[in-house]
């Protein structure tokens, strides 16, 4: 029964265009997460300088405490931007597909 | 220079455990006083888990439920499981000592610990969901010959699962020793008997709630642990910087990047390794299918990497601040000199911190809260490893899936009570032994033969049975001879002079070559197998994509 099921998904366009728009999503996502964490330790190898570089002029919190926490909040944000849009409107789409394939 | 760089890799290398003590203070901690605060605390924490798991017990019918709760924990309550296990006495005790060491190099550590959430939940955490029923060896051999993948992915959970137990109760008796003033071997065995009645009586949802009420546990602590510190600043970080830096024998170096990342190829395989070794550890994966639908999987994550990340950034504010409350305070140090050694150990600066600026009873309820963590952890071991045994051993492959629920709910809990066993006893016999290599052995293994294997079913038509047991072999043999010829063993364990492997982790190493002989061997498999391997994806693909088949909440 499930083989059957899964042909007419795979045969339906709009799964074609989900699983597309999903992964190029979750692709990017995480193109984000590792280039910014990398780029990061790229600066801190290579530049360290830069990293000590105080906030203001005076203050001894350097900007590496500011740009680390970014690092984290951003890439948690992200992590709820892609929750929301796959709970949301991918999830949307997949039920479609489903009831259409069972139908 | 030479020594304080051989500190700095046991305090990176324990980061990656639960064993942040165990593995630079074997030999070296102290039975301390008995401490009759922190026990009595953990005595409230214990019949409270011991009423939870009463009540579990009434709802642990069948092995889905003992596997996996039936598929019904919300969302919510597993991101807290999942930031319960990865929260664990290593991050608060380990970071926070390499900030107060440290300074901004902790912080950055601290990030690449972080990074790898997102990435799983991206990458892996719906398909996980999709495709896994109760192990992690149910989505290896997915598609792939049953007899032979389940076998190896079993044995890959197992192999890790002991190792980690090692870690964890070596880690627990000393800990235990220290904080506490119980004797090595006590300590031990509550651990073991503990955890033995969590999971034989509550399953998976016992398992769930003590790592659930254990996370809140250490969020709470840390939270109060911050406002009491921060308070002595003036509620200002930049005043507690600069207390710090006039305080620490670096200065003003602290606020920047310093030695330890002077060898980035060490801290990317250091970090290699805990990202994917995470992944690919049985006890986390197991997570994922405790949630209902790949909805309440995807929020999991992101409720997790919340606690997880606001958790780092509190535990490394408390090293700093460390730096000044606990570093200028002779009442620390052995002997009273601040230029000594900590009073237990590198890794107590975040416990000497809680009893600074919360007393007696705060050191307490922090003690309790580091045991009860080690307690959680344990708990979700056995039970990865009582699954691996009685479903993919026993049910799949022995009776090759003729057992009866009640026959096979029977072999999960003799494996349990087994696994206690094994662990009490390996615990006792290791209580001397430098075992900071187990630790990169589990994530080493974890990363180069169980990651690849999942990722590679999950992601690539062309994989075959061939291909992922050959690789799998190639992952394992090179990790474990990596972490041979590393400094943990060839030097600590052998007695040589240097190290023919430089590097504290063998992912960076172990893991292409793991995914390079997966691939080779899969493109020149033309046995028949291959071909039924190849076919399968399509179907697993729909299904890891849509979630239609997948294992569903029981009802109850």
């Amino acid at each position: 029964m499930s083989a059957e099921i899964y042909r007419k998904v795979r045969a339906n366009p709009r799964f074609s265009e989900l699983e597309g728009k999903r992964s190029r999503f979750a692709y990017m996502l995480s193109a984000v997460v590792l280039i910014t964490y990398y780029a990061m330790m790229m600066l801190v190898a290579f530049a360290p300088e830069v990293m000590r570089t105080p906030i203001s002029a005076g203050s001894t919190l350097t900007i590496g405490v500011p740009i680390g926490a970014a690092i984290i909040i951003g890439s948690w944000l992200l992590t709820g931007w892609f929750v929301s849009r796959s709970n949301g409107e991918f999830d949307r789409l997949n039920n479609e597909i489903i009831q259409e394939a069972t139908k | 220079m030479s020594a304080r760089k051989q500190l700095l890799g046991a305090t990176l290398l324990t980061l990656m455990g639960a064993a942040a003590y165990a593995a630079d203070a074997i030999g070296a901690v102290q039975k301390q006083p008995l401490n009759m605060t922190a026990i009595g605390m953990f005595f409230v924490f214990v019949v409270a888990t011991m009423g939870i798991t009463y009540w579990a017990a009434s709802r642990t019918k069948s092995t889905a439920d003992f596997y996996t709760a039936g598929g019904g924990i919300t969302g919510f309550q597993n991101g807290l499981a999942i930031a319960g296990d990865y929260m664990s006495a290593a991050t608060l005790l380990g970071l926070s000592a390499m900030t107060f060491s440290k300074g901004l190099d902790g912080f950055i550590y601290a990030i690449g610990f972080f990074v790898g959430w997102p990435v799983i939940l991206f990458l892996m955490a719906e398909r996980l969901r999709n495709l896994g029923k109760f192990t992690f060896a149910d989505i290896a051999s997915y598609r792939l010959d049953q007899g032979t993948i389940r076998s190896f992915a079993a044995f890959g959970s197992l192999t890790v699962v002991c190792f980690y137990l090692i870690v964890q109760m070596v880690g627990a008796g000393q800990l235990i020793k220290l904080l506490f003033g119980l004797d090595y071997t006590t300590a031990v065995i509550v651990v073991g008997v503990l955890m033995v009645i969590y999971v034989t009586f509550g399953g998976m949802i016992a398992t769930t709630w003590v790592q659930i009420i254990k996370a809140c546990l250490m969020l709470f602590g840390g939270t109060v642990l911050l406002f009491l510190a921060l308070s002595q600043f003036g509620f200002s970080l930049e005043t507690a910087a600069q207390k710090a830096v006039e305080a620490h024998k670096d200065g003003i170096k602290i606020m920047g990047p310093g030695s330890l990342l002077a060898d980035p190829v060490n801290a990317v395989s250091l970090s290699l390794g805990l990202v994917f070794g995470t992944a690919g550890l049985p006890h986390i994966m197991m997570r994922f299918f405790t949630v209902p639908n790949a909805k309440e999987a995807r929020k999991s994550v992101f409720v997790a990497s919340g606690c997880i990340g606001y958790f780092f950034m509190v535990v490394c504010a408390l090293g700093l601040m460390a730096i000044v409350i606990v570093g200028t305070n002779p009442e620390f140090f052995e002997g009273g000199d601040t230029a000594g050694k900590l009073i237990g150990g590198g890794n107590m600066p975040v416990m000497h911190l809680a009893k600074a600026v919360g007393g007696n009873l705060f050191l307490g309820f922090m003690s309790a809260v580091a045991f009860a963590t080690i307690l959680a952890v344990v708990s979700g071991l056995a039970l990865a490893g009582a699954s691996a045994i009685a479903h993919d051993i026993y049910a799949r492959v022995i009776c090759k899936g003729s057992a009866t629920e009640t026959q096979e709910m029977r072999i999960s809990k003799l494996a349990t009570v087994a696994l206690g066993v094994v662990a009490v006893l390996l615990g006792i016999l290791f209580e001397k032994q430098n075992i900071a290599f187990l630790v990169g052995l589990t994530f080493g293994i974890a990363a180069s033969t169980n990651f690849p294997i999942l990722i590679l079913s999950m992601y690539w038509k062309g994989l075959t049975t061939r291909g992922a047991l050959l690789g799998g072999l190639v992952g394992l043999v090179s990790a474990v001879t990596l972490v041979v010829l590393s400094k943990a063993v060839w030097v600590v364990v052998l007695g040589n002079a240097a190290p023919i492997f430089p590097y504290e982790q063998p992912a960076l190493f172990s893991m292409p070559l793991a995914f390079f002989f997966t691939w080779l061997f899969s493109v020149t498999d033309s046995s028949a197998r291959s071909q039924t391997d190849k076919a399968g994806f399509e179907d697993q693909y729909v299904r890891s994509q849509t979630g239609i088949g997948a294992a569903t909440a029981s009802t109850h």
